[in-house]
């Protein structure tokens, strides 16, 4: 089981990569960008463990057997520093502490690994206090950086690095991984990986967890219940309370699995009450998780944004598809949300593809007030359900 | 309910505002007409989660005929259980206290008997035999003490399922405490327009400075079409600091409110437990609804939007984007 086998559909990046991690004097900054859910930490990770892999072959490297492999993979390898803190900003500290790690030289392997998850993530002076370390790295350093393109991250780190661009995989390669590496039903995997729009990780939510996939059948049904300024309004409320229902529910039980880890990290005893320091960094757990949860209502109210979006992205298709005079081939016509095939096609012929485009631009211009001000977000959700209409 | 509950209700004064029990014959005692109301409100959801069909009648015992409620209590064709409400006994009709004397000695099987006295001891008779007889009394005060407001807005919160840390319950109490359907409409507006912990940081945004009556005022006149006020109080407002965000809030509550009625039938109780309001908003927000259209709402609740993104920052001049909303809104209301 080679590291490289749950990057499917990304070919030409997992060539470079492993030839990269073959080769004696490797690159030693790297930005790989892609959509998000295309898989760029599941990347990032197999292009380090490759690098610090056991194997004296060359051809051999990124094993996923031997132990270096093994722990890349499963974040517990001391050569290997991930930081993706999932809150607001990474901190100047956090940065800092990162350069003074850099520096480091590895303990057992032949590389020391630094990935930054969300590059994108990062303010301005905090970039600045990593520039130096990737601009004069020391010589056996190894930087990754992910962001969801070249342009989320300043150019003067850009230009320090190779960059590497994933593609959304297909959606049969995402059912794929789903089936070999979750163990999902194929059907099952199918279904989620077309309304997951090929994101991996939301595929494997989906597949994974009914309240999730009822929470989103619930936001892309909206639109056939909207008749009347009442029941928009109602639908903006229960769209957001829909989006909070996610974020609680998907960071509870990501809370709760960091906790264990950590405890297991720390060697906490199974009973009984915790040391001191070790109930600091446990604070400390709790705190990062707390940030993480504001910002996450606003992801997810993203996330429902994108799955509204594309019922109307259906219909879209299909009106289109009407208007070219194949009508006969409906069937034939791939949607992300199949199961609604019959209401969309219904829906479709109810209403014009220009109205359908104007619908998409309330849909688009709300995400993009939620996501860059700092809005009332029912106010901009009521506004957007009664441009619906 | 328990039925032991319907039997043997707690002693006199000593019931619970929000958990009135059931029993042939209630009292609401008190001046304070926001706690009756909610008493009412949950005397009817307990009645109708015991059977939905639940006949609710009216009366005035001010302007009483006699008779009326023997009628109204007799049990009709399919015996459908009954709730009989009766207002204004502060300043009730001798007829009616005749009659209610009569009825209580033998109350009608299925009839739920709900009287609303303000206070003062108009029908002593009939009081000292409620007394006697055990029937619940919930006592209708406004609450005097800081304590007693606080321990409100608590309980508002966790039965929203929200949280509000204890320094903000003070702030909010010390700048709406005056009255206690002003702390209600302030704790709806917290709980509607904010999410995660309630911090005094919040409170002070919307409340510091007493914005809120100023803010409803604004929106009181603006739903209502009266343009020159809305626009009056508003400047007057802004001249004096308020900060616009908390003031297009107050709009966009108010307008969320009439939108969610609009064009929909049902008594007060059945939307306000569709809509997650209570009655009397849904009331006051039928009457505003009234001077609306639906593409006059659509207008108003898109230029709110729009103001909330200017407030926020999108505008060199939120002072202006605010006052385009109000005079938008005033002007389509009078459609
Ligand atoms: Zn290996």
């Amino acid at each position: 089981m080679s590291v490289w086998v749950d990057l499917q559909g990304q070919d030409s990046v997992v060539a470079q990569l492993r030839r990269a991690a073959q080769s004696t004097s490797p690159t030693h900054a790297w930005l790989l960008t892609g959509p998000p859910g295309s898989g760029r930490s599941n990347a990032a990770l197999a292009f380090a463990a490759a690098l610090v892999c056991e194997r004296p072959e060359l051809a051999a490297r990124g094993c996923g057997v031997c132990k270096a492999c093994h722990t890349t993979l499963a974040g517990t390898n001391a050569d290997v520093t991930y930081i993706a803190t999932e809150k607001t900003t990474i901190t100047i500290d956090e940065s800092r502490a990162l350069v003074r790690k850099a520096h480091d030289s590895p303990s057992s392997s032949r590389w020391r690994v630094m990935i930054v998850g969300d590059a994108d993530r990062m303010a301005e002076r905090t970039t600045n206090v990593l520039l130096k370390a990737i601009e004069e790295p020391p010589p056996r350093t190894i930087w990754i950086l992910c962001a969801p393109s070249p342009a989320d991250v300043l150019v003067t780190i850009r230009s320090r690095c190779r960059t590497l661009t994933l593609r959304l995989p297909p959606v049969a390669d995402v059912a794929a991984l789903l089936v070999r590496r979750d163990g999902i039903e194929p059907e099952l995997a199918l279904t989620a990986a077309r309304a997951a729009q090929s994101h991996i990780g939301i595929a494997r939510r989906l597949a994974t967890d009914p309240g999730a996939r009822e929470r989103r059948d619930a936001t892309v049904n909206l639109p056939l219940k909207l008749r009347d300024i009442s029941t928009a309004v109602q639908s903006a409320a229960s769209l957001l309370e829909l989006a909070q229902a996610e974020a609680s529910s998907s960071n509870e039980e990501r809370d709760a699995v960091e906790k264990v880890s950590l405890l297991r990290s720390l060697g906490a005893p199974e009973t009984g009450t915790l040391p001191p320091p070790m109930r600091a960094q446990v604070r400390a757990l709790e705190e990062d998780q707390k940030r993480r949860a504001k910002r996450s209502v606003t992801d997810q109210l993203d996330r429902a944004l994108t799955d509204l979006l594309s019922f109307y992205r259906d219909v879209l298709v299909l009106q289109l598809d009407a208007r070219g005079g194949n009508s006969a081939q409906h069937a034939a016509l791939e949607l992300v949300n199949d199961p609604l095939r019959a209401q969309l096609q219904d829906f479709a012929a109810r209403s014009r593809p220009e109205t359908t485009l104007i619908r998409m631009d309330a849909i688009n211009s709300v995400r993009r007030r939620l996501t860059t001000t700092n809005v009332a977000p029912l106010l901009a959700l009521e506004a957007m359900a009664v441009s619906l209409l | 309910m328990t039925p032991a509950a319907r039997t043997a209700p707690r002693g006199p004064g000593g019931a619970d505002w929000r958990d009135v029990p059931l029993a042939p014959v209630v009292l609401l005692f008190g001046p304070e007409d926001f706690i009756a109301s909610r008493a009412t409100d949950d005397v009817r959801r307990k009645l109708r989660a015991h059977n939905p069909e639940l006949e609710t009648t009216s009366l005035d015992a001010a302007h009483y005929t006699a008779g009326r409620l023997g009628m109204v209590a007799s049990p009709s064709l399919f015996s459908e259980p009954k709730l009989i409400e009766v207002s204004a006994l502060a300043s009730m009709s001798d007829d009616f206290l005749q009659d209610a004397l009569a009825y209580i000695k033998d109350p009608a099987p299925d009839v739920t008997l709900l009287l609303v006295h303000a206070g003062g001891t108009r029908g002593k008779k009939l009081l000292d035999a409620l007394k006697a007889l055990g029937a619940p009394r919930i006592e209708c005060l406004p609450f005097k003490k800081d304590n007693e407001k606080m321990q409100f807005v608590s309980t508002e919160f966790s039965l929203a399922r929200r949280r509000i840390d204890a320094e903000a319950v003070r702030a909010l109490v010390a700048a709406v405490g005056a009255s206690l359907s002003e702390l209600a409409a302030a704790c709806s507006q917290l709980i509607a327009d904010t999410s995660g912990m309630v911090s005094t940081d919040m409170v002070d945004k919307y409340y510091g400075g007493r914005v809120e009556a100023t803010a409803f005022r604004v929106a009181d006149a603006a739903l209502a079409g009266n343009a020159p006020v809305a626009l009056s109080t508003l400047r007057h407002a802004l001249a004096t600091g308020v900060d616009p965000v908390p003031l297009v809030g107050a709009l966009a509550m108010k307008v969320r409110q009439v939108a969610k009625v609009h064009g929909v039938r049902g008594s007060s109780a059945q939307l306000a437990r569709d809509l997650g309001m209570s009655p009397w908003q849904v009331d006051s927000a039928r009457r505003d609804a009234a001077h609306w259209s639906p593409p006059g709402l659509a207008t108003a609740i898109k230029v709110l939007a729009e103001a909330d993104a200017q407030v926020k920052g999108e505008a060199k001049d939120p002072v202006y984007a605010v006052e385009h909303a109000v005079m938008v809104i005033a002007t389509e209301a009078r459609r």
